[in-house]
């Protein structure tokens, strides 16, 4: 909205006619989003998405996905971050997502067991980015104790950091680090939260009763 | 740091199509503000922090103009009367085009003074420095746009 400093003759009148009219900013935004995906000049594009674990934060740089949120990370903060760090060219480019947006629609529907989606792991890197991209080789419906996860990666000392990389995961989700729990059984953290865990391992559950591919999960 | 450009978008997108439809028309609005905005895209990553978002794209906004004005009077063709051809900007009858038209019956000095101070909310001095002259010279044009503007909207001809 306007926020005024006149001085002199009231015009709030006039300016409450000189209004834009429903529809026209949306419009524009998508010709802008258009004008700079043409010239390149997104930092990061993002979107929202609703599935059945709330509304997921998804964004991407020209290499890939980068991010994916819930709403408990805050997203406006999220979205704070990823300017800081790529630039702040941040836009709602929707189109730009549809292809993750497909994929984790068919996820939740328990259609899809693997995510096959450029990924951008620029905000991990070392052991954690190290731990995060080994997390694809846990099977959907298929969980692994953080001591398995140390094993796997050749530092079995290390469970510890192994948890941290977990909690840190900019990709929760296409990156499956729901699947590790503690050795114990129990389910360990989660950035979206102990009821979000469960929630994926639970439809990971049906989804594999259901056994709608060949999938050797 | 910086916020994300999203932002600079939904804060001042509304007010930079009203300054936009004062200076070049509701006609030609569309693209004087799509050309602001990629140019301030283009641009906002060398945007010192401390800057003042607004009055940085309404300048942007007043070069555009400047532009759109002079490649109309090139190519001029384009007659300005707007009603009764197919709609490009949105839900019929949304626009007021009484307003806008009396706004474009504005000498250009009155119009801007008008457009950067009532519709922007630009202080004067912000104003003179975009536009060139003296604050009080733009506080003078604005408040003889804004009386013109009463006048032409009052007057018997018009359906208020």
């Amino acid at each position: 909205m306007i926020d005024t400093h006149t001085d002199g003759p009231d015009t709030s009148g006039l300016r409450a006619r000189a209004v834009s009219g429903p529809g026209t900013l949306d419009r524009l935004h998508e010709r802008l989003v258009a004008a700079a995906s043409r010239d390149g000049l997104l930092d990061v594009a993002y979107t929202n998405v609703d599935t059945p674990v709330g509304s997921l934060l998804l964004a991407a740089t020209g290499s890939g996905l980068v991010r994916v949120a819930f709403e408990s990370e805050d997203h406006e903060l999220v979205l704070d971050t990823l300017a800081g760090r790529f630039g702040p060219r941040v836009l709602r480019a929707p189109a730009r997502l549809d292809h993750a947006a497909r994929e984790l629609d068919e996820y939740f529907a328990g259609t899809r067991t693997r995510f096959d989606l450029p990924l951008d792991l620029a905000l991990s890197r070392g052991f954690r980015q190290l731990v995060q991209r080994r997390l694809a080789d846990i099977e959907y419906g298929d969980t692994w104790s953080y001591a398995r996860v140390a094993r796997l990666v050749g530092s079995p000392g290390a469970v510890r950091a192994v948890g941290t990389a977990c909690a840190t995961n900019p990709l929760p989700i296409v990156l499956p680090c729901h699947r590790v729990l503690r050795a114990d059984g129990t389910l360990g953290g989660y950035a979206g939260g102990p009821a979000r865990k469960s929630a994926l391992l639970a439809l990971e559950a049906r989804g594999r009763t259901r056994a709608p591919s060949g999938d050797p999960g | 740091m910086k916020q994300p450009f999203e932002r600079v978008v939904d804060e001042h997108g509304d007010t930079v199509l009203r300054v936009c439809r004062a200076i070049v028309g509701v006609h030609d609005a569309e693209d004087a503000w799509s050309e602001t905005f990629l140019a301030a895209l283009r641009a906002y990553p060398d945007l010192p922090e401390d800057a003042n978002v607004q009055a940085w794209l309404v300048t942007i906004a007043h070069r555009k103009a400047i532009d759109i004005t002079r490649a109309r009077r090139r190519h001029a063709v384009v007659t300005d009367d707007l009603p009764e051809r197919p709609s490009t900007i949105g839900v019929p009858g949304s626009i007021d085009h009484e307003l806008w038209d009396a706004v474009k019956a504005l000498p250009p000095k009155q119009r801007r003074a008008v457009a950067y101070h009532h519709f922007a909310g630009l202080p004067y001095a912000a104003i003179a420095e975009i536009v060139g002259g003296t604050p009080a010279a733009i506080r003078r044009a604005a408040s003889d746009g804004i009386r013109a503007l009463r006048a032409a909207l009052s007057a018997p001809t018009s359906k208020e």
